[in-house]
C-alpha cells in the first residue's frame, strides 16, 4: 500500500494559492492608498510617506505637511480608512461564514436579525435619549445591544423548535425576529417622526469621521471574531456537507456552529453599531472571490477578510468624493453596485448550490 | 464488532426501530433488508449516533454513548444514501474531509492525512480524478469518491445506506465487488441497507430483515430469503431461485 502512495500524485486541498493571496493583498494595499490620498485636500503621495516616516521616527525624515494637513491625515483620513477596512473585513467574512454554516449562498451577515435589532436600538436611542447623551457614545452602544439581543432571541426561538432541522429552524427564527423588531422600530420611528431623518441616515449606513475612538471601540470585537472564524475555517467546509455528514465526520456540529455564528454575529453587531446598515458587502465580496477562484471556504474566508476590507475602503471613497462635499450614504453605494452583481450571482449559481 | 441490545429509536412518538438485538462480527458483511419504512436507515443512523436511541450499542467493545464524536468517527464511517457533494469541491478536497476526525477542530491536514487520502484514492482507482471538481463527475464516479472519503477516514466499521441505489447494474456490481475486496484486505466490517435482495444475497454474509422496526428474520441469505418470508413482509409475489449456488429473488406477476 505504501508503494501505491509513493506513486500517488500529491493530494492537497487548494488552500490559499500564492497568486490569489498576493492579488488580494495588493488590492487591499491599493485601496488603502487610494482611501488615504483621496479627499478635498490634496496631500500628495510623497508628503504622506514623509509624514509616516516622521511618525515612525525614521532618521533624517521630517514631515512637509502643515499641522492642519497632519491632523487631516492622522485624525481624519487614516482612522476613517481603518474603520472602513475593519467593517468591510468583518461584514465580508461574516457573510462567507453564514453562507457556509447555513449552506445558503444568499445568506448575509444580517440573516439572524442583527440588523433589525441594531436598527431598533439606534432608533430608540435617537428618539428617546436627550440630544446631549446620544451623540456618538450612546448610539453605538444602543445599536450593539439591540443587535445582540435580537440574535440571542433568534437562537432562543430556534432552540425551542425541533432539534434535527437546526440550521433551517435558526434561519426561520431569524426571519421571525427580524419581522418583529422591524415592526417595533417602524412604530417607534412613526411615533417620533421628527427623528425620521436621523434614523433614516443611520439606516443607510456611513463611515463616520470620528477619529480613532470608533476604531478602538470596535477593534477588540472584530479582531476576536475574525481570529475565531479563521481558526475554524476548515470546519466550515465540513459543515457545508450538512449536519449529519459533518457529525459522522466527528464534528460537534452544534457547538462549532454556535462558535462560528456567535463570532460572526458579535463582530457584525460591533460593525453595525458604528456604521449603520451597510448592505450587500457580505454577499458581493465572498461571491466575487468564489466566481473568480472557485475555492472552498478554507481559502474563501481569509480572502474575504482581505478583499472585504479593500472593497469597503473603495466604496467609502466613492461615497465621500462623487458628490463632494456632500456624502452619498455608504449603503447606497454598496447596494448600487451590489444589486446588479447579486443578479449575476443568482444567474450563475442557479444550478448546483449548497 | 458491533453489538446492539434492545435498540429502540422513537421518532414522533412511534418506535421506528423497535428493540433490535444483533451482533456483527469484525470483517462481516451484514445486509439490512426490509420494505420501505422498515427502519433500516434509522438503525444505521442510530449506530452512527446521528439520532437519539435507547438500549445499548457498543462498537469494538466500547459503549457508543461514551465515545466522543471524534472517537466515534474514527471507528465508524458512513456512506449516506444521498451524500452532499458540493460541485465546486475537488475530489482531493472532498476525500481529505474524511480525515476530519483525525484532526481536531483547529488543525490542518499533514503528510499522514495526505497519504491516507492518496491511498484511498488509489484503492478506488481515482488518482486521475484528484483535481477534478465534484460537479463534473458522473453518478458512478461520485459514488466511488464518497466511498474513498469513507476509506480515508480509516474506520474499521463502514455503514452504507443504499450504496448502489443510484447506479446501473454494471456499476452496482463494480461497487459491491470493490467493497468486498476492501473488506477482505482491510478487515472492514460492513453494514449496508439494501433494497435489491438479489444483489444483497450475493454479497452479504448475513441478512437482518426488519419490518415495522423489528427484526423478523436474521441469518444467512438462504435462510432469510424464502418465498414465505418475503411474501409475508414485503407483500410481494416472488420466486426464489438458485443461480450458480447463490440465491436470486425474481418477481412473479400475479395477475
Amino acid at each position: 500500500m505504501t508503494s501505491i502512495a509513493e506513486h500517488a500524485p500529491e493530494v492537497r486541498a487548494r488552500g490559499l494559492t500564492p497568486v490569489w493571496a498576493c492579488s488580494a493583498v495588493a488590492f487591499l494595499l491599493a485601496s488603502l492608498a487610494i482611501g488615504i490620498l483621496a479627499g478635498p485636500v490634496d496631500l500628495g503621495v510623497g508628503a504622506v510617506f514623509e509624514s509616516a516616516g516622521a511618525r515612525l521616527h525614521l532618521p533624517g525624515v521630517s514631515t512637509s505637511l502643515s499641522p492642519t494637513e497632519e491632523a487631516i491625515l492622522w485624525e481624519i483620513r487614516v482612522p476613517r480608512v481603518m474603520l472602513a477596512a475593519l467593517v468591510g473585513a468583518m461584514l465580508a467574512v461574516a457573510g462567507a461564514t453564514y453562507q457556509g454554516v447555513f449552506r445558503n449562498p444568499l445568506a448575509d451577515p444580517y440573516l439572524l436579525g442583527v440588523a433589525a435589532g441594531a436598527g431598533l436600538g439606534a432608533t430608540i436611542a435617537i428618539a428617546y435619549l436627550p440630544a446631549g447623551l446620544r451623540g456618538h457614545r450612546m448610539l453605538p452602544v444602543a445599536a450593539f445591544v439591540g443587535g445582540s439581543v435580537a440574535v440571542f432571541l433568534t437562537y432562543a426561538v430556534g432552540r425551542s423548535a425541533r432539534r434535527e432541522r437546526d440550521a433551517a429552524t435558526l434561519v426561520l427564527a431569524g426571519v421571525t425576529v427580524t419581522a418583529f423588531f422591524t415592526a417595533w422600530q417602524t412604530f417607534v420611528q412613526q411615533q417620533n417622526s421628527e427623528t425620521l431623518q436621523e434614523v433614516y441616515s443611520w439606516i443607510l449606513g456611513n463611515i463616520p469621521s470620528t477619529g480613532w475612538s470608533d476604531v478602538i471601540l470596535i477593534l477588540p470585537y472584530i479582531a476576536v471574531a475574525i481570529v475565531v472564524i479563521l481558526a475554524l475555517r476548515r470546519v466550515v467546509d465540513v459543515l457545508n456537507l450538512g449536519d449529519d455528514e459533518a457529525a459522522s465526520l466527528g464534528v460537534d456540529v452544534r457547538r462549532v456552529r454556535l462558535a462560528l455564528v456567535v463570532a460572526a454575529t458579535l463582530g457584525t453587531a460591533a460593525a453595525v453599531a458604528v456604521t449603520g446598515l451597510i448592505g450587500f458587502v457580505g454577499i458581493i465580496v465572498p461571491h466575487t472571490i468564489r466566481l473568480l477562484t472557485g475555492v472552498g471556504y478554507r481559502a474563501l474566508i481569509p480572502l474575504s477578510v482581505v478583499v472585504g476590507a479593500g472593497f469597503l475602503v473603495l466604496a467609502d471613497v466613492v461615497a465621500r468624493t462623487v458628490l463632494a462635499p456632500a456624502e452619498i450614504p455608504l449603503g447606497v453605494v454598496t447596494a448600487f453596485f451590489g444589486a446588479p452583481f447579486f443578479a449575476l450571482v443568482l444567474r450563475t449559481t442557479r444550478g448546483g448550490t449548497s | 464488532m458491533i453489538e446492539l441490545r434492545g435498540v429502540t429509536v422513537e421518532l414522533g412518538g412511534t418506535a421506528v426501530v423497535d428493540r433490535v438485538d444483533a451482533i456483527v462480527e469484525r470483517g462481516e458483511w451484514l445486509a439490512l433488508i426490509g420494505p420501505n419504512g422498515a427502519g433500516k436507515t434509522t438503525l444505521l443512523r442510530a449506530i452512527a449516533r446521528l439520532v437519539p436511541f435507547s438500549g445499548e450499542i457498543s462498537l469494538d467493545g466500547r459503549p457508543a454513548p461514551e465515545l466522543a464524536r471524534g472517537e466515534l468517527a474514527r471507528l465508524v464511517a458512513v456512506v449516506p444514501q444521498e451524500p452532499s457533494t458540493p460541485p465546486w469541491m475537488t475530489v482531493a478536497e472532498y476525500v481529505l474531509l474524511g480525515r476530519t476526525p483525525h484532526l481536531g477542530p483547529l488543525a490542518r491536514e499533514g503528510a499522514r492525512d495526505r497519504d491516507a487520502a492518496g491511498r484511498a484514492l488509489a484503492r478506488l482507482d481515482l488518482l486521475a480524478f484528484v483535481e477534478r471538481r465534484l460537479g463534473t463527475l458522473s453518478g458512478g464516479e461520485k459514488q466511488r469518491v464518497v466511498v474513498a472519503r469513507a476509506l480515508a477516514q480509516e474506520a474499521s466499521i463502514v455503514l452504507l445506506d443504499e450504496p448502489t441505489a443510484a447506479l446501473d447494474i454494471g456499476h452496482q456490481q463494480q461497487a459491491l465487488d470493490l467493497l468486498d475486496v476492501l473488506r477482505q484486505e482491510s478487515g472492514l466490517t460492513l453494514v449496508g441497507a439494501m433494497h435489491d435482495l438479489t444483489l444483497a444475497a450475493q454479497y452479504a454474509d448475513r441478512m437482518l430483515l426488519l419490518n415495522g422496526g423489528r427484526v423478523v428474520a436474521n441469518g444467512p441469505p438462504a435462510d432469510v430469503l424464502t418465498e414465505a418470508t418475503i411474501s409475508q413482509h414485503y407483500g410481494a409475489a416472488i420466486d426464489v431461485v438458485d443461480v450458480g449456488g447463490r440465491i436470486a429473488v425474481v418477481p412473479r406477476r400475479s395477475g
